[in-house]
């Protein structure tokens, strides 16, 4: 039952944070990588401010699926980087990117390899 | 003049009930994506139990950012994409998406200066973003800690 209202939760928040970057398509007509980066920023002030353990507690994957749980990796890994030392405080938040990043990279060229542009636009 | 001032009411209401509806799309999808990562979060954890929190969230990203790819591969994520607008977008899958895309897209333009530079057209400045705000909050945290 504590499983299941964990998946509400994340429904809803999830839902919530996309529903907003949606209220900002509508009325800004952003483009998705501004939206991407905003959403990103919002995540690393979240965590500087440390809100977003709050967040996270409550809505789980509501909150770290979207990007704004990235953002939020990011700060994590320089915050433990600092304790290190000062290498360590200004690399280990890109340390904690190389997950997402290298599996992004390297499937984007994987399939854009395999599968042909379905866009009609060209 | 009364056909002018009715089409404009029409035209009016009829922006407002799309706007209405890209919301609940948007929520939606955004929602269901999100349940998908918690059921990865859930499903690893329970198979993974000597893995570190930080270690199952990167993976979780990881097969979120596979199944973005995949999906955006086969065609299905674009197509989702222009009915669920921010609901596809600001999910770690719509990140995907946004690297995937332009690769496919830019694919006949050759790999090199094609595929693989038009690949960050959009996670270049995520990637960007995410670096300037880890130095910098690397810098802060290494000088508060200086003062601990």
């Amino acid at each position: 039952m504590e499983m299941f209202l964990g998946y509400v939760k994340a429904f809803a928040i999830g839902g919530l944070v996309c529903m907003i970057a949606q209220i900002l398509i509508n009325k800004t007509k952003m483009t998705s990588a501004r939206i991407l980066v905003m959403f990103l920023l919002l995540g690393v002030f979240l965590e500087v401010i440390d809100v977003f353990k709050y967040i996270e507690n409550f809505a789980g994957a509501g909150i770290t699926i979207p990007i704004t749980g990235f953002g939020s990796t990011i700060v994590k890994g320089a915050k433990e980087g600092a304790k290190i030392g000062f290498f360590e405080a200004i690399t280990y938040g890109f340390r904690n990117m190389a997950g997402g990043l290298t599996a992004a990279v390297f499937f984007g060229f994987f399939f854009a390899l395999i599968f042909k542009s379905h866009s009609k636009k060209a | 003049m009364e056909d002018k001032q009715y089409m404009e009411y029409v035209h009016a209401n009829a922006q407002k009930s799309n706007h209405l509806v890209t919301l609940v799309w948007a929520f939606i999808v955004g929602g269901i994506i999100c349940c998908i990562g918690q059921g990865f979060g859930d499903l690893f954890k329970f198979a993974l139990p000597n893995w570190e929190k930080s270690k199952i969230a990167a993976l979780v990203s990881m097969t979120m950012i596979f199944l973005g790819s995949f999906l955006t591969g086969i065609g299905v994520y674009d197509k989702l994409g222009a009915k669920a607008g921010g609901g596809s977008i600001v999910p770690i899958t719509g990140f995907a998406n946004s690297v995937v895309s332009p690769a496919m897209e830019f694919n006949k333009e050759g790999i090199v200066l094609g595929m693989m530079a038009k690949m960050f057209v959009v996670a270049g400045p995520i990637i960007v973003a995410g670096t300037v705000s880890s130095v910098a909050s690397g810098i802060i945290y290494y000088i508060v800690g200086l003062f601990q």
